[in-house]
């Protein structure tokens, strides 16, 4: 095995294959983002265009519930910066893949980057994957789920309203809780993720809609696990290996 | 409402165009800023911490939130993850449960 990181159609293919599971979760929410669209008065073309270059559904959906006439400009920018904050915490984590990446490669693979497909990727490299391409790969699936999810939910909108209590949006949080279940690496992940959660509902509490909770849970669990590995004899749970110390 | 409409709006396309940078931003920008640094390995064992506790602070405020459809839901996603570790498994025994909540419950 070497030591570099590649990035190969063949790692596209692969990426765009593990994310069939999470695909399906995704359907109901890009209909559901058409439909706010189409019942807030924006165009096709429009809303369309939003999933296209906007590619975040928690900040999309949020953003379109509040929807005002005019459009609003700085509202909605700064919604979106605050709910899709958490993704600047994902990136660093995939530094092993993406420091051997320049050019288009990295800053596109970065444009396709979600909560899924940086989930699949996490455990793609925990498990001696090297093919950076796998989150493009991914996230050019969800991408293109994402799309026609919102231009069929568009068509149909004003005759299909799914209330916000069906099951079918459960489907998104099972996604979650699954893919948690995979990022167990044993006991010594008890306390940070406790840490965790106990930290994100307190600021959910406080400060609703947003994603400040996800933010300050995750810093603060992961803060609390890797203080309490440095000031004990042993780390219980190994420095990630997967993380390699020989960045340029 | 309005019917099947193919124009572009320009305020709203400046806030389409708003959102995208603002998004864009969060993606690139994290790992921008971690490139400029070389980072110790402290916040190396950090990041290796980051994965599942940002997945817990996101699914434990929304079970919290939920109701027993939620609950039962998550409970049969877990159950099958761990006995069968497929994330198809997981998603539809977790989805097929909380529907049968809702049907039944």
């Amino acid at each position: 095995m070497g030591e570099t990181a590649v990035f190969t159609g063949a790692g596209v293919l692969r990426g765009a294959r593990a994310s069939g599971p999470i695909v399906i979760a995704t359907i109901p929410f890009g209909l559901v983002a058409g439909i706010a669209a189409q019942g807030q008065g924006l165009s096709l073309t429009d809303a369309v265009l939003m999933s296209v270059i906007v590619f975040a559904g928690s900040a999309q959906l949020l953003v379109l519930a509040a929807w005002t006439h005019p459009a609003p400009i700085l509202a909605a920018s700064f919604a979106a910066f605050v709910v899709n904050l958490r993704l600047a915490l994902m990136g660093p984590v995939l530094a092993p893949w993406l420091d051997r990446l320049r050019g288009w490669r990295l800053w596109g693979s970065l444009f396709f980057l979600t909560d899924q497909n940086w989930a699949l990727s996490v455990t793609d490299m925990r498990s001696g994957g090297r093919d950076a391409a796998f989150l493009m790969g991914s996230g050019l699936t969800l991408w293109v789920v994402w799309v026609s999810g919102t231009a069929l939910g568009h068509l149909v909108g004003a005759t299909l309203h799914p209330s916000p209590g069906h099951p079918l949006f459960f489907a998104a949080l099972a996604v979650f809780v699954a893919m948690l279940v995979g990022m167990w690496r044993g006991y010594g992940d008890a306390m940070p993720w406790m840490v965790a959660a106990l930290v994100a509902v307190g600021v959910a509490w406080l400060l609703p809609g947003t994603s400040w909770h996800i933010i300050a849970g995750a810093l603060a669990g992961s803060l609390a696990g890797a203080l309490r590995d440095r000031y004990r004899d042993g780390p219980d749970v190994a420095v990630d290996q997967s993380i390699p110390g020989d960045r340029a | 409402m309005t019917g099947l409409t193919l124009g572009i709006d320009a305020p709203t396309l400046a806030v389409i165009i708003g959102m995208a940078l603002a998004t864009y931003a969060c993606r690139a920008g994290g790992y921008w800023l971690f490139r400029q640094i070389r980072p110790t390995p402290f916040m190396r064992t950090l990041l290796g911490y980051v994965p599942g506790t940002l997945f817990a602070a996101y699914v434990v405020p929304a079970l919290v939130r939920g109701g027993l459809q939620q609950w039962v839901g998550a409970a049969a996603a877990v159950a099958a993850m761990l006995a069968m570790r497929s994330l198809s498994a997981a998603i539809f025994a977790g989805t097929a449960a909380a529907w049968a909540v809702w049907q039944f419950g």
